[in-house]
């Protein structure tokens, strides 16, 4: 109990924080909003595994990766792939001159599937292409950087590279990628229909629970003795360093794990809109992700949800109403939570936040007493 | 090379390279300013491209106001759109580096998200004040035409302007930095700069007329710009990443190093895309420059500078 209490969830206000956000994406959203603005919830809750990732990555290791778009890509695309190839029959696709390839392939005057496509016929293939090849992406990447001590800004910019070759990629092979439309038109997974709306509602609970999963993991990464070392290694390098531990491993580690959590995020976003696209991997999408986790609080994965939703909603608020607005404030937000709010939403609540608890404090109260066994427990053990 | 013979081969080169000069051209001026930075305060200046753009859009407004009210300066005015551009950008970027960038000098990565905001902010303005579409001004005549010393080879005169441009622009911040005594502080504090407070060299002034520096940098190859292509609110962005692999390929605070890699870069980018699809050609070249940067991470010419 203690080590759940402790290490899964943070101690009391990791907890707190864990119970009101897991209750307002399962119960309060889906009691109050409509169908279709549940779906952009669920999308905007698909960029938060990102921004979870860059919790992990940027604020605990000061890694700063402006590429994990290419790693939400990576798992869209391949979620992607599958579900273009189940929607590409050849019963479906008769009418092409050559039936049972994507139809974008078609148009390119391709007639055979390429080799690289030809896995992801199978789902569990692909759901392991899903987790493993971000992973191993990002291993190439991080080890090839850490190991020879590149970090900072110098690794900041090489992700972004690595976006801006892989966007430019996809766009230009449009005969095995779907170019710049990306791959569309995506109608069901096993047979099963993802466009319709119970689909769709199936789909943002297992979105919410997996996001959920990923950040109880992240908690007890961040908790254990392997948290603390990267505190240190963000902090005093040299020092970790010289008391023996090879920094470069860890590194490449947490780029790993954020990798996959990204990859996750996109997978899930294909599931729940329907298509992947370029517009997702390049230095844009990356940089607002890492904007998510800004303005949620780069020290705070349960801000870091908060930070990616308000954001979104904002885009989508102002974007259609002012969209010339949008781009000052969101300027504006940059420099904002740069230089005055560097913890974000989740700093601002430990501020201030004890002002607002106070008055709900009856609430605490009652926590404090479902606690109180499992803390008289804790001291127990010590003694 | 199927297809071609020798000679036509030879007369490709020559003019893909010429067409890359322009290219290397705008890239080395973005760089310089660029490197002059990062060199000195370890700050990566995201909105470096919309600095430049603030140099494309002087050189438009100038043109268009030329064209109105003194037809007959036509022929002159690009001279001063380049003085203009140059003052105009780095007069920004010295209010940019006195309002933001002073702040977070110990915090490179939160510069890098400051910057990208500030040019955020900075498109935007393009958009609301000279509208979405791209510009380009009306150039002066003797920048046109071509001159063609074979038959098969045609060389474009702005790309000769550009690069005598480049050239003395080049050569005048080697002068700055290395002969001037303002350059001496500069050298001083990116080598050490408690050493350098230490000794009454007032950082802070040097810093922000650094700063200032390399965005009227930036403004000059935004006039450059002109001359090879039209002008949008996004035109920035699209240069900053090349850019910012020209400075860390030829390792930062190398001048020679950013001159070297602005060549290589910008002719591989040219010649190549002859020969395969543009988009493939840049990703080649990006491609060869991460695959280079994990052996040497360095860079070309990396300074041997201790810190």
């Amino acid at each position: 109990m203690t080590f759940v209490y402790q290490k899964l969830m943070g101690g009391k206000n990791g907890l707190t924080g864990f119970i009101i956000l897991a209750a307002l994406i399962l119960v309060v959203f889906p009691m109050f909003l409509d169908s279709f603005r549940l779906n952009l919830l669920g999308k905007y809750l698909t960029y938060a595994f990102a921004a979870v990732s860059l919790v992990l990555l940027w604020g605990y290791s000061g890694t700063l990766s402006l590429g994990q778009g290419i790693f939400f890509g990576l798992g869209g695309y391949a979620m992607a792939m599958f579900l273009k190839l189940e929607a590409s029959s050849p019963e479906n696709t008769a009418i092409q001159s050559t039936p049972g390839i994507p139809d974008f392939m078609d148009w390119n005057q391709i007639t055979s599937l390429p080799w690289f496509w030809e896995p992801f016929n199978s789902f569990t293939f692909t759901l392991i292409a899903i987790l493993v090849v971000p992973a191993v992406f990002a291993y190439l990447i991080g080890a090839a950087m850490f190991k020879r001590r590149v970090g900072g800004v110098y690794f900041a910019i090489i992700t972004q590279v690595i976006a801006v070759i892989l966007t430019v990629l996809i766009v230009g092979q449009q005969g095995f990628t779907g170019g710049i439309n990306g791959i569309t038109d995506l109608r069901t997974l096993n047979g099963w229909d993802i466009t319709s709306d119970s689909a769709k509602n199936i789909f943002y609970y297992i979105n919410c629970f997996l996001l959920l999963g990923v950040i109880i993991v992240s908690r007890y990464i961040l908790t254990s003795k392997f948290g603390s070392l990267l505190l240190a290694m963000r902090d005093k390098e040299d020092r970790v360093r010289f008391s023996g531990y090879d920094v470069a491993n860890f590194k490449i580690f947490i780029f790993c794990l954020a990798a996959v959590i990204s990859a996750i995020g996109g997978a899930m976003f294909t599931l729940q809109v329907g298509f992947m696209s370029p517009s997702f991997v390049g230095i844009v999408p990356s940089i607002e992700m890492v904007i998510f986790a800004a303005v949620g609080g780069r020290m705070s994965l349960i801000g870091a949800v908060y930070g990616t939703l308000l954001i979104n909603f904002g885009k989508t608020a102002f974007s259609e109403s002012f969209p010339e607005v949008w781009l000052f404030l969101m300027g504006g937000l940059f420099i904002a939570v740069v230089m005055f709010f560097p913890h974000g939403l989740a700093g601002l609540w430990q501020d201030y936040g004890h002002h607002i608890t106070n008055k709900f404090s009856f609430i605490i109260n009652g926590f404090n007493k479902l606690k109180a066994p499992l803390i008289r427990k804790k001291v127990g053990e010590v003694k | 090379m199927g297809g071609y013979t020798y000679n036509e081969l030879g007369s490709i080169f020559a003019m893909q390279g010429f067409a890359g000069i322009s290219l290397f051209s705008v890239l080395l001026l973005m760089a310089l300013g660029l490197a002059i930075i990062f060199g000195q305060m370890g700050v990566i200046n995201m909105a470096h491209g919309e600095f430049m753009a603030v140099g494309a859009y002087m050189t438009y407004l100038l043109a268009t106001i030329t064209e109105q009210y003194f037809p007959s300066f036509m022929p002159y005015y690009f001279i001063f759109a380049i003085i203009v551009a140059f003052f105009v950008a780095g007069f920004l970027g010295y209010l940019a580096e006195f309002a933001l960038i002073r702040h977070l000098y110990k915090r490179p990565l939160d510069t890098l998200l400051a910057t990208w905001g500030l040019s955020l902010i900075m498109q935007q303005s393009f958009r609301s004040i000279f509208g979405a579409r791209e510009v380009s001004p009306t150039l002066p005549e003797w920048l046109l035409g071509s001159y063609q010393p074979i038959e098969t080879i045609d060389i474009p005169l702005n790309g000769m302007f550009v690069l005598a441009l480049t050239a003395v622009v080049t050569l005048g911040v080697f002068y700055l930095l290395h002969k001037s005594s303002w350059g001496l502080q500069v050298r001083a504090t990116t080598q050490n700069r408690l050493m350098s407070g230490a000794v009454g060299i007032n950082t802070k002034k040097v810093d922000r007329y650094t700063f200032a520096l390399g965005c009227g940098i930036a403004g000059i190859a935004g006039a450059a710009f002109t001359t090879i292509a039209s002008t949008g609110p996004t035109t920035g962005t699209l240069y900053i990443v090349d850019t910012f692999m020209v400075v860390v390929f030829g390792g930062a605070a190398s001048l020679l190093g950013t001159i070297a890699s602005a060549f290589s870069i910008a002719q591989a980018q040219s010649i190549l895309e002859f020969f395969i699809s543009g988009s493939m050609a840049k990703v080649y070249t990006l491609l060869a420059l991460v695959l280079i940067l994990m052996f040497k991470p360095e860079g070309l010419f990396a300074s041997k500078v201790r810190r």
